[in-house]
């Protein structure tokens, strides 16, 4: 049990940063204004969020131009996606073991 | 003895709110990983609407059926009506579905033309746009009996690579489709029913599962 706790990562116990993490691991890359999109938030309250994972290294930012508009795109690295994996695996044991 | 129950209350108390949390947690991934991964405002009406054109095309092909010969010239007016069929079938099919997804997006308050409907599109675009070229080129040269199993086959193969995109169901489509246009090679000839029961029926079947599985509640 004391394993499974272990694995609940307290960075991830927040909608948005929740949302920011599951859009990522299933999308090679995506944008400030998908993300806004889908997770419907104002951009203040996304950045912060987007801040907190990028400073756990859970996520990268990219910076480009596409054309001449600046384009930043977001991706999960291989950190963020295997520490995501086992919250994921911990949230499910813990349901089925209190079922 | 009190404070222990309560401490035990207490505990009960908050195990089980913190599973409500997890559990909401989990669904929250669920549904955003779906979202943001799958193209999924195509609507079934459109399946049926889509099939009932073509069963009407094929219809118009079918009356004329004692006047097709092998021998077929292009500048026939038997030929012109197929082909204007034939396209007449296609750009409706097409502007029924984005007529429908767009209502239907509307109606869940998502915006259509987003990362997943443009990779939608590009995947099931690209196999179409290949077998149509295809299917003129093979026009141009004469094998006219091997249009009908190439649009079949391309068309499946379109299906299995946007699937990806959208709903998972929609590759069974697709192999439905492929598998009808390797039938189809075997019998060159009988073009106009297999078309028929995969443009026609299939799609007519697959919308109405569709409709009823995915819109009909909501």
């Amino acid at each position: 049990m004391t394993s499974i706790i272990s694995d609940i990562n307290k960075t991830f116990d927040h909608r948005i940063r929740l949302g920011i993490m599951s859009v990522l691991m299933v999308n090679d890359s995506v944008d400030f204004n998908r993300l806004k999109e889908l997770l419907e938030v104002t951009d203040g309250n996304l950045a912060s969020h987007i801040k907190a994972l990028e400073t756990s290294e859970y996520i990268t930012i990219r910076k480009q131009f596409i054309g001449k508009k600046p384009n930043t795109t977001y991706e999960a690295t291989l950190l963020g996606k295997q520490t995501f994996a086992r919250h994921l695996a911990a949230l499910e044991q813990l349901i089925k073991t209190s079922k | 003895m009190a404070d222990s129950f309560l401490f035990i209350y207490f505990e009960f108390q908050s195990s089980f709110m913190e599973n409500e949390k997890y559990l909401a947690q989990l669904q929250e991934i669920q549904s955003m990983m779906q979202k943001s991964s799958k193209f999924l405002s195509l609507s079934g009406i459109s399946g049926i609407l889509a099939g009932t054109y073509a069963l009407i095309g094929a219809g118009i092909v079918y009356s004329m059926r004692e006047r097709l010969t092998s021998s077929i010239r292009f500048d026939s007016a038997e030929f012109i009506t197929i082909v204007v069929t034939a396209i007449l079938v296609m750009v409706l099919s097409l502007a029924t579905g984005i007529i429908f997804s767009i209502r239907k997006a509307r109606k869940k308050q998502e915006v259509v033309w987003n990362q997943v409907s443009r990779l939608f599109i590009m995947n099931f675009m690209v196999p179409l746009i290949t077998g149509g070229l295809f299917a003129i080129i093979l026009i141009s040269k004469g094998a006219i009996g091997l249009v009908s199993p190439v649009t079949l086959l391309f068309y499946g193969l379109s299906l299995v690579s946007a699937s990806r995109y959208s709903y998972e169901t929609l590759r069974n489509l697709g192999f439905i489709f492929i598998i009808l246009g390797l039938l189809n090679s075997l019998y060159i000839g009988y073009g106009l029913y297999f078309w028929m029961f995969g443009f026609g029926v299939c799609h007519i079947f697959y919308g109405a599962y569709m409709y009823l599985k995915y819109d009909y509640k909501k």
